[in-house]
This record gives C-alpha cells, structure tokens and sequence, in this order.
C-alpha cells in the first residue's frame, strides 16, 4: 500500500492578493512503503511547496494528503504524530540549530515526543554514529562545528526520530563534493538500516540518479513526470530542455545518438558508460 | 500566518500616485495627518474621507488592502470608542449607572473619533502603499538635508532606515522558515500549553537572532568591499525630480487644509 498519496493537491500562496500564485496544481502521487524517490525541478517549480504538505505544515488549498491510507488533514488533534511519521530536514537545516551542546540539539525532536531519556540516549548516540560524526562532539556546541558537520547535526536531529518518510530539501546544497559524497553515503547507509521511505529534492539528476528507485520531475506547479529511474532518463532531452540539469555522461551520450553511435540504453552514471562502452566495442569487434 | 502583514508593504502598480514625487508625497501625508485632527467639525471629516477616498481611487490599490492594515487595530479602535462612549459627558443621557453615563455627545466623540483614526490609517499607509522604501527613504534623506548643517547624521539615518525597510520581508521569511522547521521536529508553537510555548520561543529566537548578525556581518563586508565609507560625495543613480503634478498634487492638498481651516472659523 502507498505510504503517501496526494489527491488533487492543490496550493496557491497569498490567495486574493495581488501576488497570488499557484505553487502546486492538481497533484496526483502515489510513494510505496521502502522506496527512494528523487524530486528534481526549477526554482519555483514547486517542489518544496509540495513536500511541506507530506508533514502537514502547509494545508492544501483544495485536494487532499493521505499518509497510510488517512486523510491527515481529517484529525487536527493528529498533526503532531504526522509531523513524527514524517521528517522534514529543509534547506540549510544547519540554522535551525539552536541548543548549546549537538546532545541537545539533536534530542530536541525526540523531547517532543515524550521518548524516555533513556530511549533518548540510546537514539542520539546511535544516529550521531549513524551520520559519521564521532561520539565526543555530543558535548560540544553546534556553533564551533564546520558547515558540513553541522548540516549533519541538523539532519541527524530528525533521523533520531526515525520517521516513516523522511524527507530532504537540497540536503547537499552549499556543500563541497566532500562534503555531498558523505551526506548521499549517509542517507544511503541509513535506508539499508531502516528500510524507511526517503525523499530527496535535489537540484542535480547527477545526486540522486544512482540511487532513487524512481524521480519525480516537477514543472511549472505539475508533474512532469513520475517514473522509474531509467525510464526518466530516457527522456533526459526533454528533462534539460525544461531548463534541467542532465548529468553530463548523459549529456555525451545524447550528443553521440545524434552523430550516429547508438548505445541502445540510458546513462547517467559513469560506471554504467564504461560497461555500455565496453560492450559496444567487444559486439563491434565480434561483427 | 506572518505573510498577512501589510503595514509598510509596497504594492507596485502604475498610477498617478505611484508616479508622484515622494518629497512631495512625504509633505502631503504630513498635511493630511495635521488636517485631519485641526477639524474639529463633522463637516471637516468629511473633507478628510473625500480627501482619502479620491487619494485610494487614483492609487488602483484595492480597498480590501486598506481594510487590512486597518484589522489588526481593530482591538485599540473599540477600546477608544468605548472609553469615549463611557466618560465623554454632555447632550441627552441615554444610560446612567453609578460614574458611567452615555449621552449623545460621548457617541458623537467616539464616532467621529473611530472614523477619524481609520481615515488616517488609511491614508497613511497609502504613502507606504505607492512608494518603494528605497525611494521613500531617499525623500526622507532629502527633506532632511537641511539638518546636515547642524551636525545631523541624515545620511547615516536614512540609510538606516533603508536597510532596516529592505530586511523587514526577509526576516519575516526567515521566521516562517525557522518556525516550519521547528515545527516538522516536533516543536509545539500555535498549539500547545503557554508553558510549552514559550519554551519553544527560544527554539525560533536563537536562530533568528544568529541568522540577523550573521546577514549584518554579510552586508557590512558586501558594503565595505564596495567602497561604501557614508553620504559624503555620494552621487545619485536617480535623482528625484518634481513635476508640474506634484505641484497640482500639493495644491490640492493644501487647498483641502484650507477649508478645514475655514470651516474651522466659521463654525
């Protein structure tokens, strides 16, 4: 059964004012129990909009969410238990820090929960373990950590929650390619452990294409489309010219179809060009 | 939630009081405000509600913006009225009960009282409305100028003005996005004990607070590296320049202070 499914999800920002927009239009989903889902889109295409109304922060215009199957917006008294089934590490999550010690700080979710101290402990030390950080920095202040160690702190404080669904907005963004590798390791690692569902929102297909089960591209408040990996990146023409970044391998490859040299399959990682290379050359030698 | 505020918002829109000089625009305002409290009359008020009403129809701004701005005050109005209704005393009584009478004079006061402070939030907000903050504190900078020869750090405070005016949306934005956060990681903010909430306060303030250095400490460095070292022999990219309009503007304005002041005398 679906985790999370959206019905007509409708969303428009400063209703009857002059600055009325919609931000998501008739949006129909469906993300299954245990899958990756990366969600690609310009600036202002929606996407963050959209993931707002999987934990309830902003309540949809007209149309409806459901998580396991209810609708979250049928109980208000339930919307602090959604917002635990469902974390949502925003943009830049390192200035949402404010605790003096990472302990506390990344407690703080778990406080709200009314866990056990105990269970508390047990939950931070595990997930700062989980996150690569070592476990003498539970005592230092966020504030004397680097940029990359504190934006792990910050999503480390809603993995210790251990939502259903966890999703993240740009969870690499500002970060050098360092920096990027040992997030995507981390969220990697951590769906291994969990098997919980993941949402990523990245600007770059590069990020996600080698570990999302499926990508939605959003476009202009709507879906583009919503597909299984390589089946979006068969459409990889169309994806950069509504203004995406195609990974550059891809790139290469479209640029090759068109003088002649067929592949007979998408790429989007380096390691998979070395494999369709290779194969093409050893059938070329074989003829 | 903090979107809905709209004091000191700028609508842009092409209009003739849009196009005015904010120099002039400032000086009107001013005008307006000291007309509107030199009526003593009825008559006089309605004077003020023409002079607005005319104002709001050239502006193209719709009137359920100014109902907006106005709403939030809505509580202070009613308290003023009732006061007024309560201990203005004179005319026919109405109501007595021990020190508290309401006769027709205290209503007639808080009437035109209410409707005098609405007409002026509503005309004042239209100088915010029509007028950008950087051209606006540019007027200010001007009509101050004067003062430089006493000292007066005019520059200095307009410029200020412009950078608090210019961070008022992005900290507002800021907020909403701290207090999201916050909320997704469980925090209780619009529900919850008053304990709990002001206890999660300090989850949205410390981030705030950081976030406002840390955007002072940027523009400080981003001004520096642009040679910004205060007013002196700075030139302008627009100069503001008056316009036959602005003195139509100004003598319309000036002809109103004077029926009010007519009025005045007569009655």
């Amino acid at each position: 059964m679906a985790v999370l499914k959206t019905e007509e999800l409708t969303y428009i920002y400063s209703q009857g004012t002059p600055f009325e927009k919609t931000a998501v239009d008739h949006v129909n989903l469906e993300i299954k129990e245990g899958e990756i889902i990366g969600i690609m889109g310009h600036t202002g295409s929606g996407k963050s909009t959209l993931i707002q109304h999987f934990n309830a922060l902003l309540k949809p215009t007209s149309g409806k969410v459901y998580l396991d199957g209810r609708d979250i917006w049928a109980d208000k008294s339930q919307i602090r238990e959604v917002r635990f089934k469902v974390g949502l590490v925003f943009q830049y999550p390192e200035y949402q820090i404010f605790e003096e010690t990472v302990y506390k700080d990344i407690a703080f979710g778990c406080r709200n929960m009314r866990l056990s101290e105990n269970e508390i402990k047990r939950r931070v030390t595990e997930t700062v373990h989980d996150i690569g950080l070592p476990e003498e920095i539970l005592s230092c202040s966020p504030f004397e950590l680097s940029g990359g160690q504190k934006r792990r702190v910050a999503i480390a404080g809603v993995m210790a929650m251990n939502p259903r669904v966890l999703i993240l907005d740009e969870p690499s963004a500002g970060l050098d390619p360092v920096g990027r590798k040992r997030i995507f390791d981390c969220i990697k690692a951590y769906h291994k452990k969990t098997k919980n569902t993941i949402l990523i929102v990245s600007h770059s297909m590069e990020d996600i294409a080698t570990f999302a089960d499926r990508i939605l591209v959003m476009n202009k408040a709507g879906i583009f489309c919503f597909d299984e990996t390589p089946k979006v990146f068969s459409r990889a023409e169309e994806i950069s010219a509504i203004g995406l970044d195609v990974p550059q391998i891809t790139r290469i490859f479209i640029e090759l179809r068109k003088h002649g040299i067929d592949f007979g399959e998408e790429v989007y990682t380096v390691d998979s060009a070395r494999e369709v290379i290779l194969k093409y050359l050893r059938k070329r030698q074989g003829v | 939630m903090l979107k809905d505020i709209t004091i000191g918002q700028f609508f842009p829109a092409d209009s003739v009081i849009h196009r005015l000089d904010p120099r002039f625009k400032i000086v009107m305002t001013l005008l307006f405000i000291i007309m509107l409290f030199t009526g003593q009359s009825v008559v006089s008020l309605v004077f003020g509600i023409a002079y607005t009403l005319t104002a709001i129809l050239l502006s193209k701004i719709k009137l359920k913006m100014f109902a907006k701005s106005i709403k939030p005050l809505m509580p202070f109005l009613l308290v003023t009225a009732l006061l007024n209704i309560l201990f203005v005393s004179g005319g026919t009584v109405y109501f007595h009960w021990k020190f508290l009478k309401i006769t027709s004079e205290g209503i007639n006061v808080s009437v035109v009282m209410i409707i005098r402070i609405i007409v002026l939030i509503a005309g004042s907000s239209l100088l915010t409305y029509t007028t950008s903050p950087i051209t606006l504190t540019d007027a200010v900078e001007r009509l101050l100028s004067p003062l430089k020869k006493f000292k007066f750090p005019v520059h200095e405070l307009a410029m200020m003005m412009s950078i608090a005016l210019r961070f008022i949306p992005t900290l507002i934005e800021e907020t909403d996005k701290i207090i999201s956060a916050q909320k997704a990681r469980g925090a209780e903010i619009d529900t919850g004990s008053i304990k709990d909430r002001a206890k999660n306060l300090v989850s949205i303030l410390v981030p705030l607070f950081i976030s406002a250095f840390r955007r002072a400490d940027e523009l400080a460095t981003a001004m520096e590296c642009r040679c910004y070292c205060g007013g002196e022999g700075r030139t302008r990219l627009r100069q503001l320049k008056s316009a036959p309009r602005d003195y139509i503007a100004l003598a319309v304005t000036i002809g109103f202070f004077a029926c009010v002041i007519v009025i005045n005398i007569i009655y």
